[in-house]
């Protein structure tokens, strides 16, 4: 069985985030896998422990992902590519669909895992246009995950609760919370980790996709209303206040 | 000729807000671009809504006749219709039906995507999409090159403007295809009675409310509110209740008109996902949490004596 888990390397949550014209400024950020990825790396690992096979990390971006990946490494993964990308734009998720989708197919493997969404753009896209691209089954926001022979069980989160579903190998899948709880690298997984080989492909080794986006400019978070803190002798007056505020100031109950 | 398609969505057998509201964006870019809006409309005896999305700027609705929501097909008949009709503008709610398969018509139709957009405008000729990135630290604007763009629109963005459009209803029939995966049951009970995503009121709970038998206190205030239940991760892994609830970056990311936090500390990873509400109300015993810095009334005080006075205080100017 042939898994291929999507490593988005992000910012971490805490990190200052300095906005720069068309992009941030990286001096100081502190980089990690966005945090939905972890699932899905945890997934693939769990899949081939118990079908066998090999589980692929792919990261797309500068050389500095390189970090997540030998992290992947040190969690249990097989192979390690880097698809170069030295201007990598994290919004533009149809190329970097485009890309992985080639990569996938060139490998033709059977299961792609990714995160639900990447914390630094939100959008819950390229995992459903690799599958796209493949012409395979996708099964989003996935809670649980049985895989045995070509068949696949899911239970997934929709609108209100949650769905089972089943269909049959190759499969796109994106993880959500609760789909398992990551394991953590150990010591010897990273020193490991630290000699195993990375293989990089460039955008021309995989079709040369064009970009479809054109960033305009990044603008730092409009300013918020400006807040206060209430004044009451009770929680009457409290509950008395609040409702004033909301109803005729904000007008918004 | 710069034309906009919308395509709607529904819950339960009824339009949701969020389709009026794209229809209303889509007026205001048809307008800009000198085009129309055409109104998709897909599921079993939708031609009824027709008439609402007319009178928030439609053109005219496109009915499509299906059973249940699958991505697959719903990519299959969104693709068609865009195929059909040929829009330059494609506007899909952010919503987990929308998230699901408006990946797929992208790239069905060969399309550039913005997704989760909060603002959108015109500029020479192109949309311009205003997104929060980076966990709303940073917003960042796109255009998209290609001659057919999507977005997906955030709920609750954008505002719902009457404007009477002919609202003349066609019925389409594009091929649904076959879907590979098959939606073998299906399990609603855990959920909100009001979508949390999609709330304009959110009241939620965090480590504070301390234990699961006090979300009554909660709810109580929700339902005179008509508002959604959501809760901090903490109040979610101490087992009080289901994950669907959390509200985070590791949760739902909302955009409600007014977020009540109710004893929730304001970490950094819930922020992310409630930052971007309009109004921000904290009630918090401790005045320094960090949740005072972005609310816009706090109220330092204990929540079980607060929240439930406020709840009677609603009850008697909402009746
Ligand atoms: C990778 C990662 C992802 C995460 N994702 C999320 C996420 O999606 N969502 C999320 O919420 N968190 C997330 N977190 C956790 C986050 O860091 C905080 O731990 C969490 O938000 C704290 O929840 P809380 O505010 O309910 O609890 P606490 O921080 O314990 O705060 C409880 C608050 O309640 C107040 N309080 C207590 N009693 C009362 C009372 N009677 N009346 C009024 N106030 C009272 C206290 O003063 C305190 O401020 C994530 C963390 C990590 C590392």
């Amino acid at each position: 069985m042939k898994i291929i888990v999507l490593v988005k390397q992000v910012p971490d949550t805490e990190t200052n985030i300095k906005v720069g014209d068309k992009s941030i400024n990286e001096a100081g950020i502190k980089w990690i896998i966005s945090p939905y990825d972890e699932f899905a790396i945890e997934e693939g690992l769990r899949l081939r422990e118990k079908n066998g096979g090999e589980v692929i990390a792919v990261s797309l971006g500068p050389d500095r992902v390189q970090e997540s990946l030998r992290q992947a490494y040190a969690m249990g993964a097989d192979r390690a590519v880097q698809i170069k990308v030295d201007n990598y734009v994290p919004f533009d998720t149809v190329l970097t669909a485009e890309l992985i989708a080639n990569f996938a197919k060139a490998e033709n493997a059977d299961i792609i895992i990714g995160g639900r969404q990447s914390i630094d753009s939100d959008s819950s896209q390229v995992v459903i246009q690799v599958a796209e691209g493949l012409g395979i089954a996708h099964i989003s926001f996935a809670v649980s995950l049985e895989i045995s022979g070509t068949s696949v069980k899911a239970t997934k989160e929709v609108e209100g609760g949650t769905q089972v579903v089943e269909t049959s190998l190759p499969v796109a899948i994106t993880a959500q919370k609760g789909l398992n709880e990551p394991r953590y690298p150990n010591l010897k997984g990273l020193m490991a980790a630290k000699k195993k080989p990375i293989e990089t492909k460039t955008p021309a080794d995989l079709g040369n996709p064009a970009s479809k986006i054109e960033v305009v400019g990044l603008e730092p978070p409009p300013p918020r209303i400006p807040g206060r803190k209430l004044e009451a002798a009770d929680a009457k007056g409290f509950a008395e206040q609040l409702v004033k505020a909301l109803r005729e100031e904000a007008k918004v109950i | 000729m710069s034309n906009v398609l919308i395509v709607g969505e529904l819950k339960n057998g009824e339009l949701k807000k969020i389709s009026k509201e794209i229809t209303s964006a889509g007026r205001k870019i048809a307008d800009a671009l000198g085009g129309k809006v055409t109104a998709l409309l897909i599921g079993s005896g939708v031609e009824k809504f027709a008439g609402d999305l007319g009178a928030v700027g439609a053109d005219s609705i496109v009915t499509v006749n299906a059973g249940d929501f699958n991505a697959e097909t719903w990519a299959n008949l969104v693709a068609g219709v865009i195929k059909e009709k040929n829009p330059s503008v494609v506007l899909v709610p952010h919503t987990s039906q929308g998230k699901d398969y408006s990946p797929r018509v992208a790239v069905k139709v060969g399309a550039g995507i913005v997704a989760d957009a909060v603002g959108l405008s015109v500029d020479g000729g192109k949309v311009v999409a205003k997104k929060p990135i980076y966990s709303g630290k940073a917003y960042g604007n796109f255009k998209i090159t290609s001659p057919i763009a999507i977005f997906t629109v955030r709920p609750n963005s954008q505002e719902v403007v009457q404007k009477a459009g002919a609202g003349a209803a066609e019925a389409a029939s594009p091929s649904a295809g076959d879907a590979k995966v098959k939606i073998v049951s299906s399990d609603l009970s855990g959920g909100n009675k009001v979508q949390l995503a999609e709330a304009s009121i959110i009241v939620s709970g965090g480590r504070g409310i301390k234990g699961p038998e006090n979300w009554p206190v909660l709810q109580g205030l929700a339902d005179v509110l008509g508002a959604a239940l959501g809760a901090s991760r903490a109040a979610v892994d101490a087992g009080w209740i289901s994950h669907s609830h959390q509200v985070g970056q590791t949760g739902k990311t909302v955009s409600p008109n007014c977020y009540i936090a109710c004893g929730i500390s304001g970490a950094i990873q819930h922020l992310a996902g409630m930052g971007s509400s309009k109004y921000i109300v904290a009630i918090n015993k401790d005045g320094d949490a960090p949740i005072f810095k972005v609310a816009t009334y706090g109220v330092v005080g204990d929540l079980f004596e607060v929240v439930p006075a406020l709840t009677d205080e609603f009850k008697k100017v909402l009746g």
